[in-house]
């Protein structure tokens, strides 16, 4: 006990974020060989986040498919956590390379590809013209330097998820289209005594998320291009978009718009989570991706523990625009989740990406409750609330991916902690654009 | 001074000479081969899983790294002073000190309290001992987010269990426990005390049960009463348990993470962040595992000193032969 165990302690925690082979190799499958020819047997692995049902089952079904049209080819598909994938696995694993590293796995948009492609570890998949071309403008996040490394099967833009319970009581009978019609059903909402917009400000990026709102609304469609490709937020914009967001909470009393306790409230999982808060009515609205969906239906008071339904009070709106405001109208956020091959991936890995992207597959996934990107896939989509997001995003006229996706986790989280800064703790605008810079240049 | 260092001119001259023969050289190879046999795999895997790590930390430190590639840019000590910069980092190593502090000077007193009245004979001893140390055994993540569950509140509209029952006492307007920046150092800690506390009272048990019979006795003659006892006779004589829990629980404080963790992720506004929580938040998460590693390595170094100095100080008369012993 002393030395020894400081040591061991402190070295087990420097290790967790080094790059060991061993948890990447526990993971068996093995990366298959890419000179393999017809005949031999194949082994392809395939990591995904689909850790639920019933996205579990149906992508093992999917690589069943494929197995039983392609004698010789084994596919292993894994489903693990999202972060442990993205943060720990995937970048563990790429770096053992050969056969720790898996074939086929979830790549994220703009600055998170570009680091892995960047290190070589990517397969350029532009030569998949048919797969590229029927998912449109969808991929043009995991376009790095005019090749395509990695193909959405999943996209949506964010909007306001609201409980339409809740709206009728406070007598609000259309979705606001402007900030201050959206700041008159607010008050409405506020004076029926529930907090009309909850906020998972703990977390940071669900806070952050309204920051990147008033951006878009704020920046020229030009602004934002530059500051990604440079990575230089000296535009005015983003100070100005901090001030309009701060300005707009300002104009209400207290806490409002959003819940009390922000900072300390999570985004998920729990009870007094804010999706919790707003599946059991305590807020209203909340703005979030296409996943609030299922992350709110598990949290419903008495939801069964599988295949929680979706609530049917559960509706959404596109964030409404704000007059004045020198963004592209029609503007939105969004982004989705995408394949990418490895770059020693046996060829048959482009066969079962081309089959898992394909009209039929991409349709049956829609049925599961998802939104599909390959044009004419929407047609599995059963549900109207995502129909709805399907459309919003179709008829965005500009599609932004998250901020802190685009522009990588450091400045992401530079970036989100001013904000949240901003917001709930004692921040100024000019500090967002400011932190952002900063990060930058550690990069 | 301890009776070994006084003999002084006998210890300088050395072991007694044994004879010039030297063992022969099967009986060397045996030695040799029963050392390699018993310590062979230890030192194994101590070189392999704990002082490599810590110098591929050391020497990842010195890099611009994201974890992925072959590391290629040397930025020799900016990552360090990146670090020392940063105010976040400011607040979590005075986070740190803030529990180390706390813990003891509010846990061993409590501890050494409740240990001295268990001593007792009481009823339901056993039971109450139990019951003590149950949250100790429970797993860091369920205790946290038990009490994130329990803690967390949005006035008006949703009560946590404990805000609950506090308004059913007639408390309106209990803190924000996680909320307020500036109370939530202080719900950590209780926490922490709730969880670590058994561990201590239990370990002052058994340095308690080493204290001999006749003692008491001794000062029951001299007509000392129950509180002078203790202060006398079974204080003093607890000292090496004190030291060593208390040494446990400064490692422990510096290396806090999983409840933070789990408890407010060191929020709010970085308020209860740690040097762990800010190693994993700043390196990891956002894979800057060079700067990461550099956070690492404080942290380690923070760690390694002050264990030293607490051994070389503090432990010195409980820890006969140990490193810093041969040091004056």
């Amino acid at each position: 006990m002393n030395r020894r165990s400081i040591a061991r302690v402190t070295a087990g925690v420097a290790a967790a974020g080094i790059a060991i082979g061993a948890l990447a190799a526990c993971s068996g499958g093995g990366g298959g060989d890419a000179t393999a020819t017809s005949g031999e047997e194949v082994s392809i692995t395939w990591w995904h986040n689909g850790t639920g049902e019933p996205l579990k089952s149906f992508w093992e079904e999917v690589a069943a498919e494929f197995e039983d049209a392609n004698p010789g080819v084994q596919v292993t598909v894994e489903a693990f956590q999202n972060e442990d994938l993205q943060r720990t696995l995937i970048p563990n694993a790429l770096q053992s390379g050969g056969d720790a590293a898996p074939d086929l796995f979830m790549v994220w948009a703009e600055g998170e590809i570009k680091a892995q492609v960047e290190a070589g570890y990517l397969r350029d998949l532009s030569g998949l013209t048919e797969v590229v071309e029927s998912v449109g403008g969808a991929g043009t996040g995991w376009n790095v330097d005019g090749k395509q490394y990695g193909i959405p099967f999943r996209f949506g833009i964010e909007g306001i998820w609201y409980n339409q319970d809740i709206f009728d009581e406070a007598g609000i009978s259309e979705n606001p289209a402007t900030f201050t019609e959206f700041d008159a059903d607010i008050d409405k909402i506020a004076a029926t005594g529930v907090a009309p917009i909850g906020v998972g400000a703990a977390d940071g990026w669900p806070a952050a998320h309204w920051w990147y709102q008033f951006a878009i609304k704020t920046c020229s469609a030009e602004s934002l291009q530059q500051a990604a490709d440079t990575l230089t937020f000296d535009d005015p914009c983003f100070v100005e978009a901090g001030e309009n967001l701060k300005a707009w909470m300002d104009g209400f009393p207290g806490d409002l718009p959003f819940q009390a306790n922000p900072t300390s409230t999570p985004a998920q999982s729990v009870p007094n989570s804010s999706a919790g808060l707003l599946a059991s009515g305590a807020t209203s609205m909340e703005l979030m991706g296409t996943w609030h969906r299922g992350e709110v239906a598990k949290l419903v008071p008495g939801a069964p523990a599988d295949n929680p339904p979706s609530p049917e009070w559960l509706r959404w709106m596109p964030v409404p625009d704000i007059e004045g405001a020198d963004g592209a109208p029609g503007a939105a956020l969004g982004s989705g989740d995408a394949w990418g091959v490895y770059k020693d991936a046996p060829d048959q890995t482009l066969d079962l990406l081309s089959y898992i992207m394909s009209v039929d597959v991409q349709t049956r996934f829609a049925e599961t409750g998802e939104i599909p990107t390959v044009a004419g896939a929407e047609a599995g989509i059963s549900d109207p609330v995502l129909m709805q997001i399907a459309e919003g995003t179709q008829n965005a006229t500009l599609v932004v991916t998250w901020l802190d996706t685009q522009y990588g986790p450091v400045i992401g989280k530079a970036m989100n902690d001013a904000i949240v800064n901003l917001m709930f703790g004692d921040g100024t605008p000019q500090q967002v654009p400011d932190a952002m810079n900063a990060a930058a240049a550690t990069l | 001074m301890t009776a070994l260092d006084d003999a002084g001119p006998a210890l300088a001259a050395g072991p007694a000479p044994v004879g010039d023969r030297r063992p022969s050289t099967r009986v060397r190879l045996r030695a040799w081969g029963e050392i390699t046999l018993f310590a062979g795999p230890a030192v194994l895997v101590y070189l392999l899983f704990v002082l490599l790590p810590v110098a591929l930390a050391a020497y990842y430190s010195f890099f611009n790294w994201n974890g992925l590639g072959p590391l290629e840019r040397f930025i020799g000590i900016d990552n360090y002073t990146r670090l020392l910069a940063d105010p976040v980092f400011h607040r979590s190593v005075a986070n740190n000190f803030f529990i180390v502090v706390m813990s003891l000077l509010i846990q061993g007193p409590l501890a050494i309290l409740v240990a001295l009245l268990m001593n007792r004979r009481l009823r339901f001893r056993g039971l109450l001992r139990a019951l003590i140390f149950v949250p100790y055994v429970l797993s860091e993540v369920t205790a946290g987010i038990a009490w994130q569950i329990m803690l967390q509140s949005v006035p008006p509209a949703r009560y946590g269990p404990v805000d609950t029952w506090l308004r059913m006492l007639g408390v309106e307007n209990p803190p924000a426990w996680l909320a307020d920046p500036n109370v939530v150092m202080w719900t950590i800690f209780g926490i922490l005390t709730w969880k670590y506390l058994g561990l201590a009272i239990i370990l002052m048990l058994a340095g308690l049960a080493g204290v001999p019979e006749e003692l008491y006795e001794a000062a029951a003659l001299d007509g000392a009463g129950w509180w002078k006892t203790q202060w006398y006779v079974t204080v003093p004589l607890l000292g090496p348990t004190i030291r060593i829990w208390a040494f446990l629980s400064i490692i422990g404080s510096l290396q806090l993470f999983d409840m933070v963790w789990i408890v407010t992720g060191g929020g709010p506004l970085h308020a209860s962040s740690t040097m762990a929580v800010y190693m994993v938040e700043y390196g990891l998460n956002v894979t800057q595992i060079g700067y990461g590693s550099a956070v690492a390595v404080v942290l380690f170094l923070i760690s390694l000193v002050i264990a030293l100095f607490y051994q070389r100080f503090a432990l010195r008369r409980d820890l006969q032969g140990a490193v810093t012993t041969g040091v004056r």
